[in-house]
């Protein structure tokens, strides 16, 4: 299908369905049960998911495919989340227009900090990019926002003000992003007995945005094209011995991938027009590049994985305070519950970081394939357990 | 797939869920139901505490998150009550509100507006809050006020100092009980005359982003109104830790007062700095040089230590107040949890229960009735004496207190002592003043 | 020309921080190859270890004083060190004053087997894996040690001040009839830190261990051949370089009062001078941790920030983006380290 492979269109088909039903998969607790703390299941993290996936898809062409590991890929996102929000401002709620401005000039900026910092490998060209971004974000954070030359609003974030031009904004439409009158916050709630499910406009639009981002990528993975940038990965100089530049193509990756960053910030700001410089911070570069290799860089579906499941505990853990927690273990004797409560304290609320930093490690020490290598590890465990008892049922499984 | 595991019976149980499914939207869907974004329908109504518990500002949050909890005790009908008998309205009863019992949800800003926004979002879509507070960055407060007002639900500021959330940024769902740079300059100004004079240098170090220039802004026409003359304003940038090739060329640029315009670890930094460049004792034009820093926070003073000994600033309240609010809200908080409380935990407990008492007044949890309820509010008892919120920018008008890094502290919390009382009618100024103007409050917004 | 000398001299101390952390970072990365981004947290740890002397010194116990009344108008319990009853209150303050300089005595021990524990249980396990493992597994070591940190002692900053005799200023252009004044504690801590250096440096230089150490920094493999045991010797320098890092930390709180995440705060910076520096090489990461501390002192005069508004806060990157561009392996980097 699409010009994909069997196995390829099973992966495309597989996220295709987990990105559609979503909202009801990620809410599998009932609304007013205890449980219900770990719902993922509405807009905004939905959201932050399928744009963050789209971030971490376009990060791994770059660093999955070349190996060239860049520490500014926040930079793309913050500039392609202040184009947006200039065009909102300028034009008006629709969100096209500011999509497709923050993909051109993320690229372009992609381009000229891409043809600068290619000139070296390795650390160099870490840090070449991530003096780069901490240069863009400093400027955005406190010389571009200087009240005679107001390009970025500093630290309120860029945003909407009433007294904008919006040249093309009429009486009827949303006053909030939107998609030819769609608004981006838009949710339809559906009740079906205990449970509840949002179904959100503005995350389904980006899950059909992730979903071409994520074919083009395999398309990309596939394609002689990334032939040659895993040739890159391997041994570049072998491929220059043999007459090859590989610049051209290194540097076609880069702003690819800046474009797929500048995309996803211009999607975080079509579903919430406020752009703040943070998003530019090294930490935010660091944390891309957490969720590749998290989940698995260099596989199509980990990037995906990863963002979900940094996101997940950000958005998640974090609001687990000592009153939920003594909710859960209500039922257990008082110092029973008590003592609970004292062991699980420290990691969960303000302990979120040190949970998540725990789990990076066991992540990198255990599965250094990321989340993916442990799937397929449970998946073989599972294979062989079932393969065990009946072998003759082998025969009939599918070859893969 | 090579192989389909679909039997008839599996597709016909599907069929029939999926059916099932579609049609439930047309008989269960709750939209149109409701008259306001999460109008609380059972016995209780959640309240959702955004505040920094990772990052720079944790300690600060986690004193906020205990005055939440106390309010909320307090509102429920435990504990002693607390401002609650203090306070000028007796509209709550100490059943919940509007006999609902209240239970919040909590979560982490980071101190980023991006992060803290996600969390009120979370908060709103997930958990119903019908009110969401806290934060202590202006950045931080500014961005989910926006968001309260996209959303429709109220936002009650916690610690935010900058002009803006009540001048250029200010919401008709936003109102702000702490008080502003513009007040803070006003209070200090007089004092800053009495103590060193009219006729000082002053140089001022400035946080480079939007909170420090709105308070340069401020003290600068604050202290030149004086007939102080302002001999540099230096911007520091954000992230810097040392700020020691900021204070070196002070100590020939003929200045005799510093003005450092930073909060938080910033504060704590270039205190520590200018201290040790010997400022303190050293005299410039035969005067004492003298180094103010206009917003003070007593836990962040702590860090700086015995360099805060005489320096004075200015604050939001203090623990050491006499007056009755205050004394009842120390002894509650200080009995509970062993300490004097912070102005961040003031402002946001005083917060809670202007809403609670708004909604009670109002008889409604709806945004626009609440806001009605508290525009032009006039109240006393909560520690500040008699105050306003302004209707016209949702800006609250109370005595702001000038303090001064105690000489001889008995205590771990004993780092200020109160100089001055000013009062409300000498930090009040006009809703047209050219340092707030640029915004509109627009209509309130209940959502759905 | 007063102010010209007091902003080379503010630099050289700024970047005597610099330069010690990136020495460390250069010793662990030349030796084991490991790219270490939890180096800034063994800078914070000995910091903490500082406040930890600090308050182990200044331990209590209560009185009660009922002439005074504490914040709930309880009698106030007054706290007396257990060292000034000790040692009575003259030299007992004396200690608790004192109490930074103490501190080094504990931290050595202390950082060398942190960094032992850290190579042993950690990272020897990481030599064959990719850079970027490294540095996630390090990164996510970073966040656990200042999580843990943050737990103890709080978000906020800890006041640890100087020794009292050490703690105001001195003309340090007396001397030669110019003002320059200047905070003792900052000419200690620059002294402090050329005497470390010199110590590592002559270490390397004229010590057999330092020999095979530095010919096992060029030839691993071959001194392996030779029979001699480079591992063993290798976590000694990883124990080196952290004890390097925490006495950094120790000597830094005076100068600004520790707080969790000042390791973060430093590490990108370090990076930043240890890559100008030149991957590898140590004279480099010296050289470019005082450089680079003298022109961000310099870009953030008044002249500086006024020509180029913004100048102090892109300098560092701006310095960094220039060197690598003309010079592709840092100031004194070595061929064939990490291009790859």
């Amino acid at each position: 299908m699409f010009g994909l492979d069997k196995r390829d269109t099973g992966v495309l088909i597989i996220v295709t369905l987990l990105a559609l039903f979503a909202p009801i998969i990620l809410n599998p607790f009932p609304t007013d049960s205890a449980m219900a703390q770990f719902n993922a299941g509405y807009p905004d993290l939905m959201q932050k998911f399928v744009i963050f996936g789209i971030f971490a898809i376009g990060f791994n062409i770059l660093f999955g495919l070349t190996g060239y590991l860049s520490f500014g890929h926040a930079a793309f996102l913050g500039i392609g989340s202040y184009s947006c929000v200039w065009m909102f401002k300028l034009l008006g709620y629709n969100v096209i227009p500011g999509i497709v401005l923050s993909i051109l000039i993320s690229g372009l900026f992609a381009l000229l900090i891409g043809f600068v910092s290619l000139r070296r490998s390795g650390i160099y060209f870490s840090i070449l990019t991530l003096a780069f971004a901490q240069m863009c974000f400093a400027l955005a954070y406190s010389v571009l926002s200087n009240p005679r030359f107001n390009l970025t609003n500093g630290e309120t974030g860029l945003q909407v003000y009433a007294n904008d031009p919006q040249w093309f904004h009429r009486d009827g439409l949303p006053d909030l992003p939107h998609l030819f009158g769609l608004s981006m916050r838009a949710t339809q709630k559906i009740q079906v007995g205990a449970w509840e499910f949002q179904l959100n406009a503005g995350y389904y639009m980006c899950a059909i945005v992730m979903l071409i981002c994520f074919y083009l990528a395999i398309r990309i993975f596939r394609s002689p094209f990334g032939m040659m940038l895993r040739a890159v990965k391997s041994n570049q100089q072998r491929m220059n011995y043999t007459g090859l530049n590989s610049r051209p193509y290194t540097l076609a990756a880069f702003v690819i991938s800046g474009m797929y960053a500048g995309l996803a910030g211009g999607l975080l700001s079509a579903v919430d027009p406020l752009a703040g410089a943070e998003r530019m911070q090294w930490t935010a570069s660091g944390e891309v590049v957490l969720m590749t290799i998290l989940g698995g860089a260099g596989t199509l579906i980990g990037p995906v994985l990863g963002a979900g499941f940094i996101k997940y505990f950000e958005n998640i853990f974090s609001k687990i305070n000592d009153n939920v927690l003594h909710s859960w273990f209500a039922f257990l004797p008082d110092g029973l519950e008590d003592f609970m409560v004292f062991i699980i304290h420290p990691f969960i609320g303000k302990g979120w970081h040190l949970t998540l930093g725990i789990l990076f490690m066991l992540v990198v020490i255990y599965l250094p394939g990321g989340l993916v290598e442990g799937g397929q590890r449970v998946l073989g465990w599972f294979r062989k357990r079932s393969a065990k008892p009946d072998a003759k049922a082998g025969k009939t499984e599918p070859a893969e | 797939m090579d192989k389909s595991n679909l039997s008839r019976r599996g597709v016909l149980k599907s069929g029939a869920l999926t059916s099932a499914g579609l049609a439930v939207p047309t008989i269960f869907t709750a939209q149109s139901a409701a008259a306001f974004t999460n109008e609380p329908t059972g016995g209780s109504v959640t309240l959702g505490f955004n505040v920094p518990q990772t990052g720079p500002y944790a300690d600060e949050g986690a004193d906020e998150l205990r005055a939440y909890q106390l309010a909320v005790e307090h509102i429920n009908g435990s504990g002693d009550g607390g401002m609650m008998n203090t306070f000028s309205s007796k509209a709550l009863q100490g059943n919940g509100i509007l006999g609902k019992e209240v239970k919040y949800v909590t979560g982490d800003t980071q101190t980023k507006s991006d992060a803290a926004r996600a969390s009120a979002k979370s908060m709103i879509e997930k958990d119903g809050a019908v009110m969401i507070t806290g934060g202590s960055s202006s950045g931080v407060a500014i961005a989910v006020q926006g968001l309260c007002q996209e959303a429709g639900v109220i936002f009650m500021a916690g610690l935010t100092h900058s002009n803006d959330t009540t001048g250029k940024d200010k919401k008709a769902n936003g109102f702000r009980h702490f008080f502003n740079a513009y007040m803070s300059g006003a209070a200090l100004a007089p004092v800053l005359k009495s103590l060193y004079g009219d006729d000082r240098r002053a140089y001022h170090l400035t946080a480079d982003y939007t909170w420090g220039w709105t308070q340069e802004e401020s003290i600068k026409a604050a202290t030149e109104a004086l007939g102080w003359e302002t001999v540099n304003t230096v911007k520091t940038p954000l992230a810097a830790t040392d700020f020691s090739s900021y204070i070196a060329p002070v100590l020939n640029s003929g200045a005799d007062v510093l003005v450092l315009n930073h909060y938080g670890g910033n504060m704590v930094n270039s205190l520590t700095n200018a201290v040790q460049f010997g400022l303190r004792e050293k005299q410039v034009n035969g005067k004492n040089f003298e180094i103010v820093v206009p917003l003070y926070s007593r836990l962040m003073a702590k860090g700086a230590g015995e360099n805060v000994k005489g320096i004075h600033g200015s604050t939001n309240w203090h623990w050491s107040l006499q007056d009755e609010g205050s004394q009842a809200f120390v002894r509650s908080f200080g009995t509970k949890y062993g300490f004097p409380p912070s102005q961040a935990a003031h402002t946001v407990y005083c917060q809670t229960l202007l809403y609670a008492d708004a909604v009670e007044r109002a008889g409604s949890f709806n945004p626009c009735a609440v806001a009605g309820a508290l525009e032009g509010f006039e109240f006393d008892g909560l520690g500040n004496g008699k105050t306003l919120y302004r209707a016209d920018d949702h800006q609250c008008f109370k005595d702001v207190l000038v303090v001064r890094g105690k000489e001889n502290p008995t205590s771990e919390f004993d780092l200020l002592e109160v100089v001055e009382v000013t009062p409300a009618a000498q930090v009040t100024y006009g809703v047209d003043h050219p340092m707030f103007a640029g915004g509109a409050l627009g209509s309130c917004n209940p959502g759905a | 020309m007063d102010a010209l000398l007091l902003q080379i001299l503010n630099g050289l101390d700024k970047g005597s921080a610099y330069a010690l952390i990136a020495l460390g970072l250069t010793l662990i990365f030349g030796t084991l190859g490991v790219v270490n981004f939890a180096h800034g947290a063994l800078f914070m740890i000995g910091a903490f270890v500082a406040v930890t002397v600090q308050r182990v010194l200044s331990l209590s116990y209560e009185t009660v004083d009922p002439s005074q009344k504490d914040f709930l108008g309880n009698p106030l319990k007054v706290k007396t060190p257990y060292v000034e009853s000790w040692f009575g209150p003259e030299t007992g303050g004396m200690i608790i004053d004192w109490s930074v300089p103490i501190a080094i005595v504990f931290a050595i021990p202390i950082m060398v087997s942190v960094g032992f524990i850290m190579e042993r249980g950690l990272i020897k396990y990481f030599y064959k894996r990719p850079h970027a493992d490294q540095i996630l597994v390090t990164f996510g070591l970073a966040i656990v040690l200042q999580e843990v940190v943050k737990y103890f002692y709080g978000a906020n900053p800890i006041q640890t001040p100087a020794p009292d005799a050490l703690n105001g200023v001195a003309n340090v252009g007396a001397a030669f009839g110019m003002d320059i004044v200047y905070p003792v504690w900052r000419i200690v801590y620059f002294f402090f830190s050329v005497t470390i250096i010199a110590a590592i440096f002559s270490f390397l230089r004229f010590t057999t261990f330092g020999m095979v150490v530095r010919a096992g920094m060029a030839d691993r493999e071959t001194v392996g051949l030779l029979g001699i045991n480079i591992d063993r010797r290798f976590t000694i320098m990883f124990g080196v370089a952290a004890a390097v890092a925490g006495l950094a930390g120790v000597m830094y709180t005076p100068i600004n009062p520790p707080n969790y995440h000042m390791g973060m705060d430093f590490l990108v910076l370090s990076f930043v001078v240890v890559v100008v520096g030149g991957m590898g090489s140590l004279p480099g990461a010296v050289l470019a941790g005082f450089l680079l501390g003298i022109l961000e002192s310099f870009a953030s005069t008044t002249w500086a920030t006024t020509t180029l508004p913004g100048i102090n806060q892109i300098i560092i990157y701006l310095v960094a983006i220039v060197v690598l561009l003309t010079r592709p392996r840092g100031l004194m980097g070595l061929k064939g380290v990490m291009e790859d």
